[in-house]
């Protein structure tokens, strides 16, 4: 359970373009759903998946996860959290250029130093349950966009992260492969994952798959559906 | 301990591809940082080996060699003095010297002609006709035993020598430019009186009675000058440690370039740079992760620098014999035969070296890396 208390999140806070992204959200988050938040760009949807996410600290305000305040914890012990909790797919995918694919898709487990050759198998295992284990040595800036996203999401998952947050998942994408990550996303939910994502593609939100759908404004939550 | 291993491994295979995905700057950082390794142990290695063959070679020497002045300037000395200085308790052996110098045209090169002491343990005093020559001149003449040195003596005659040995390379630093003959034919060659000596040596057998010893010489004989095989090592090591103190000045302009390079290329983080660094913290590295990994890729670079750097400096100076600071740190030696220092490496320098040039890299490295890795991967990102 994700608890979210009057957070409010202002980018250069004192100076002349101070920008107020998230202007005081209270929500709560129910485990294994898929959650979409969507709304106009710049209402705040990124910021407040990366506050969620233990990306970045709300500037006033409680997070909580199952009971556990993110918001006041060190940085250290933020890192950790994020490390065992969440996996990250972000709208331009933040793959690692010159690596290969199995290469970025092993990168966040090597600080937990994992045996090599059960890190690998886990990686391959991942690339071939969504179909890119014949990628797996190719560099990622050969990949096209669908492709790139798979790997995203296969880093995402390599440490059995509980939630996933997805940031615009299918804005590089073409209908057919944003239906098909729709039905990858509800996958995940099916495997007992939390999906958190933000989008303003009505393929996603308008899915069955969406068990429900937060719309923001101007970094106010606008409706709850 | 092994997943601290296993981390560690980790973190240089990303480290090692990190420098693999930007070849253009880390080889341009690698090229600077060598040289100045290069160039910095080269003076080091130099002046080092220099220094212990002095040491090495001048422990044999005497530890009094007594002078003629006239006006302050060296004269010869009357083989009479040998008889005037007597009986002076602690010396255990007295003797005259024939030495001079000959500059030879043909080479452009000044050697040092000289009658072996008495009881000289590799060579005794050459037969008539012969020498024994320095490896530095048999190098530049191109002699080898059996073939012959022809000189012009202080008449102006010819004189041909045949060369019967040449003296070994480990004394190179004061045999180099050396010849050995007999006291008959060095006489006839500088046309040299024959109730004279170039000076006069003492051995003392208590090393605490030299000082004494010269006392006495200098209140026995008022026209000589006593010289301390202690004074003349010490002349070597200042004139040594003076021209590596010069040359280090003159570098230290070149380190201080090369660290704001280092600042500026290593450590001053392009935009991509940044954002790999906030993409590795928010997939859960921690900042020490980072820190941990941007310490392997100084270190891999830094260390690989330092060897290279290192081995090529060991190559320039034992190898081919400085040829870059010869004229500087050698000095006196443009009219010196070749001189080439016996191999000779120092733990303290070595350390020294290290530590001159592989710490200030890293921490001109390290500190704008710990500041982009402890912001939030976000703002980072952002």
């Amino acid at each position: 359970m994700i608890e979210l208390r009057d957070v409010k999140k202002v980018f250069n806070q004192g100076r002349g373009n101070e920008l107020w992204a998230v202007r005081g959200v209270t929500l709560d988050l129910e485990p294994r759903q898929v959650t979409v938040f969507t709304g106009p760009s710049g209402s705040g949807k990124t910021t407040l998946l990366s506050m969620i996410g233990a990306l970045s600290r709300p500037t006033s305000g409680r997070i909580a996860l199952d009971g556990t305040l993110l918001s006041n914890l060190p940085e250290r012990f933020m890192t950790q959290v994020r490390r065992r909790t969440f996996g990250f797919v972000f709208q331009r995918f933040n793959l690692i250029r010159g690596l290969t694919v199995l290469e970025n898709v092993m990168l966040p487990a090597y600080p937990l130093a994992p045996d090599d050759g059960d890190l690998r198998r886990r990686a391959r295992a991942l690339l071939a349950q969504f179909g890119m284990d014949a990628k797996a040595g190719d560099k990622v800036e050969w990949l096209s966009g669908g492709e790139a996203q798979r790997a995203a999401i296969c880093r995402a998952l390599i440490n059995a992260p509980r939630i996933l947050i997805a940031d615009e998942p299918t804005a590089n994408l073409d209908s057919a492969l944003s239906r098909e990550l729709i039905g990858l996303l509800g996958e995940l939910q099916d495997l007992g994952k939390t999906v958190l994502v933000a989008s303003h593609d009505p393929l996603v939100f308008d899915s069955a798959r969406v068990s429900r759908v937060v719309e923001l404004r101007d970094g106010l939550l606008a409706e709850d559906a | 301990m092994r997943q601290f291993l296993r981390r560690q491994r980790y973190l240089i295979d990303y480290s090692l591809s990190a420098l693999a995905r930007r070849p253009g700057k880390h080889l341009a950082l690698l090229l600077v940082y060598t040289l100045v390794v290069f160039l910095l142990a080269s003076v080091m290695l130099f002046t080092q080996s220099l220094r212990r063959e002095a040491a090495l070679v001048l422990a044999q020497s005497p530890e009094i060699i007594l002078q003629r002045q006239i006006a302050g300037r060296h004269d010869l000395m009357p083989a009479e003095y040998l008889d005037r200085i007597g009986r002076i308790r602690g010396v255990s052996a007295k003797y005259g010297r024939l030495w001079g110098y000959f500059y030879d045209p043909a080479v452009r090169a000044n050697y040092t002609l000289m009658v072996p002491p008495p009881g000289s343990p590799a060579h005794g005093e050459p037969a008539p006709g012969e020498i024994v020559i320095g490896a530095g001149i048999a190098r530049t003449r191109g002699l080898e035993p059996g073939d012959y040195l022809s000189l012009r003596s202080a008449r102006g005659e010819p004189f041909a020598f045949r060369v019967a040995a040449l003296l070994p390379h480990s004394t190179e630093l004061v045999s180099a430019d050396l010849m050995l003959l007999g006291a008959d034919d060095f006489r006839r060659f500088f046309a040299f009186p024959a109730d004279r000596f170039t000076d006069i040596v003492l051995q003392v057998r208590n090393p605490r009675e030299v000082r004494k010893v010269a006392e006495k010489l200098s209140l026995a004989l008022p026209d000589t000058r006593p010289i301390l095989r202690e004074e003349i090592l010490r002349t070597y090591d200042a004139v040594f440690g003076w021209r590596q103190g010069l040359v280090f000045v003159l570098m230290g302009g070149m380190v201080l370039a090369f660290v704001i390079f280092a600042w500026d290329r290593a450590a001053g983080l392009s935009g991509e740079e940044r954002r790999e660094i906030g993409i590795l913290k928010s997939i859960g590295w921690e900042t020490g992760d980072v820190l941990r990994m941007k310490f392997w890729e100084g270190a891999i670079l830094s260390l690989t620098a330092f060897f290279l750097g290192y081995l090529l400096a060991y190559a320039h100076v034992f190898y081919f014999s400085a040829a870059l600071f010869e004229p500087v740190l050698k000095g006196w030696a443009v009219l010196y035969p070749d001189f080439r220092p016996i191999p000779f490496v120092d733990g303290i320098q070595v350390a020294t070296l290290f530590f001159f040039t592989v710490f200030p890299y890293t921490v001109a490295t390290i500190v704008p890396i710990w500041r982009a890795a402890v912001t939030d991967p976000d703002a980072v990102m952002r």
